[in-house]
């Protein structure tokens, strides 16, 4: 017989705790005589024990009493272990191993941590659909999503938000660049979003990734509203031909292809147009935030690259997946206008400086060797993820005139 | 009655009821028992359906058991949940009381539950017949024979704000507002505690058919380690099924008939008893 004295502690104030720890050790029909000081104790045990798979045992003449509430003076009252536990937990098993994502996550799972053991049954989880690490998940997501949480800055003081002082056609210029940016940082948060709920949580890191590039997006849309609105006038136009092409983005709805198509092409062709704002912004607010946004941007690049760099060697078949995505789009966007003039033409009025003629020259031949910029920055990438020269620079050809 | 399926009945007293039997219901298709469930708003019209043959089986509540008794007396109560044997209720008084047991609550006001509760009425007014003590009864989901513990905790509650000197429920109700903070912990003392009595159970008016014990056997062979029903063991409250007992419900034959609840033949006596 094992014995456990609560003292003074009742069933009501965390005695059970006390209880299931004296009773966990013991085998299924293994008594425990219990005592204790709460004068209620041997009403609340009966019941914590009836609700709890074990059993009471009658305390000697009291089964037909039925006046005081007491056992006489002390004495032992007696629990009788069930196996209610063993029952709960006999079907339970491991979600896989907390130090490394499994191959493939099972829906049963649901959201138990990695690693966990998991008791059978329970809701699975639905629409988790992406649960194959071949696909979602890469080596450098938690070192990533490391950096990211590092390195996430506040839009209140990462700049001095001092009201520029540009001539109006200059500071119309900005405006028109910072409205084509918000609504491309708009595509690149709703991308990441819609497939975040479809990842097994139990690829964390990829999810966690994925959480701070949807934060990360968020702040570049504040930061690029509020400096269009810097100077008190309302934001420039948005064209047509733009948001259909952003459009195609959100409307991909294999991961494999939206990541590169968002992440690998368009947001890495936004690191060369976030650095020649750096370099050409005609104020400092301009090209503060280039600067710090070209760092978020760059890891969402990486985050990309990475696991469909690991995706491609494992399946080198998925870059004519991949190819045909672009090519899908390019055709989708075919009849569509590209890049805004408008916003073309901005790029140039703020790489040239100045309305002179010869400025104009030059901030025309800056915006076209951003263009090849971006494109040499494509052909780089293509080329990592296997695709060989002549199909880098074919690919990067049908990449959108929008940029992104 | 078809022979090959089962109709049951049981009481809508929450909406976890249409999860539970649903959930049996779809646990015993597979295994060649079809089974329709019928939900009655009170227990009264539950049993005159069950004794006039309209279903198979009806859970019911101890005191549904009693009256269906008195009118079938051939009536059968076939499982019950593990966790429907040997319950007790207590009187409780708030800690600083001067009252020490029954006899010293004559001529004082105690808070009871519904007037259809055997565990925070019926059977704890039963242990108290022989004392003088005014009723202040807590009418919560009357028809419902005390499966709503609205009326105990209100009882409860009455007493921790000194409108009664007493308050009678059901032990796991004791622990579990005591527990939950409804009163505090160490505020309220125990002064009675029935002897224990049984609960629920599965009841069938006459002998039961080939269909009806294999229903029967299928419920004692749920087993709480199989996934599918353990949730709706956890629901319903209980481990295991178990045969059904009829020795744990005297005290509440004795309440019935001493405070005229039901007649001899389960005719509806009580006094200002509307489900």
């Amino acid at each position: 017989m094992y014995r456990l004295d609560l003292g003074p502690l009742g069933l009501d104030r965390g005695g059970h705790i006390l209880l299931e720890r004296a009773l966990a050790p013991l085998p299924v029909g293994g008594h425990l005589a219990v005592t204790g000081r709460d004068p209620a104790l041997p009403v609340h045990l009966r019941a914590w024990a009836r609700r709890r798979g074990h059993r009471f045992v009658d305390p000697p003449g009291e089964a037909a009493g039925g006046s005081g509430p007491g056992h006489g003076g002390g004495e032992a009252l007696v629990v009788v272990r069930g196996d209610a536990d063993e029952r709960r937990w006999a079907g339970a098993r491991r979600a896989g191993e907390a130090g490394r994502p499994a191959s493939r996550a099972d829906p049963a799972w649901g959201l138990a941590a990695r690693g966990a053991l998991v008791e059978a049954g329970g809701p699975p989880l639905p629409g988790a659909d992406l649960d194959r690490r071949d696909v979602i998940w890469s080596e450098q997501a938690g070192r990533l999503y490391a950096q990211a949480a590092a390195n996430q800055w506040d839009p209140a003081t990462v700049v001095d938000w001092a009201r520029p002082d540009l001539p109006d056609d200059v500071e119309a210029a900005v405006v028109q660049t910072m409205t084509y940016l918000v609504e491309n940082e708009q595509a690149a948060l709703m991308v990441p979003a819609r497939f975040l709920g479809r990842i097994h949580p139990h690829f964390r890191e990829a999810v966690a990734f994925l959480a701070t590039q949807v934060a990360d997006e968020a702040r570049h849309v504040e930061v690029f509203t509020r400096r269009a609105g810097l100077s008190g006038g309302p934001p420039g136009v948005s064209g047509a031909g733009g948001r259909a092409s952003l459009q195609s983005l959100l409307d991909e709805p294999d991961w494999a292809n939206a990541s590169f198509l968002l992440s690998v092409l368009g947001e890495g062709s936004f690191l060369a147009l976030l650095s020649f704002l750096e370099r050409h912004g005609p104020d400092p607010v301009t090209s503060r935030l280039a600067r710090v946004v070209l760092a978020d941007e760059a890891r969402h690049v990486a985050f990309a690259m990475g696991h469909l760099s690991e995706h491609v060697t494992r399946r080198p078949s998925e870059r004519d997946r991949l190819r045909a995505a672009l090519e899908r789009r390019h055709d989708a966007l075919a009849t569509t206008a590209g890049l805004a003039p408008a916003v073309h033409d901005s790029l140039v009025v703020l790489a040239a400086g100045s309305w002179e003629p010869s400025a104009m020259a030059s901030g025309w031949d800056a915006v076209a060797a951003l263009q090849a910029e971006m494109d040499m920055g494509r052909r780089r990438r293509l080329v990592h993820l296997g695709f060989d020269d002549r199909q880098a620079a074919e690919l990067s050809e049908l990449h959108t005139r929008n940029f992104m | 009655m078809t022979a090959d399926r089962i109709r049951l009945g049981a009481v809508a007293y929450d909406p976890k009821v249409v999860t539970i039997w649903d959930g049996f219901r779809r646990w015993l298709r597979p295994r060649d028992l079809p089974m329709d469930y019928v939900l009655y708003s009170h227990y009264e019209h539950q049993v005159e359906d069950l004794v006039a043959g309209r279903i198979d089986v009806a859970w019911n509540s101890p005191l549904a058991w009693v009256r269906t008794q008195r009118m079938a007396p051939g009536a059968e109560a076939l499982v019950m949940r593990d966790t429907d044997l040997d319950l007790t209720s207590v009187v409780v008084v708030r800690a600083d009381s001067e009252v020490r047991d029954v006899a010293d609550l004559a001529g004082r006001l105690v808070a009871v539950g519904a007037v259809d509760s055997p565990q925070a009425t019926l059977i704890p007014l039963g242990l108290m017949s022989d004392v003088a003590v005014r009723v202040r009864r807590f009418d919560v989901g009357v028809g419902l024979h005390g499966d709503h513990i609205g009326g105990e905790r209100d009882a409860l509650r009455a007493l921790a704000a000194g409108e009664v000197e007493a308050a009678c429920l059901i032990d796991a109700n004791h622990l579990a507002f005591t527990t939950q903070g409804v009163v505090a912990a160490g505020s309220t003392r125990i002064v009675a505690q029935t002897p224990p009595y049984d609960h629920c159970n599965m009841t069938a008016a006459g002998p039961p058919s080939p269909t009806v014990r294999r229903f029967c056997d299928l419920l004692l062979a749920m087993d709480y380690a199989d996934p599918q029903v353990r949730p709706l063991l956890d629901l319903e409250g209980l481990r295991q099924w178990v045969p059904g007992r009829i020795s744990g419900y005297a005290q509440l034959e004795r309440a019935v008939d001493r405070l005229g609840f039901y007649g001899p033949g389960g005719e509806v006596t009580a006094d200002g008893y509307q489900p």
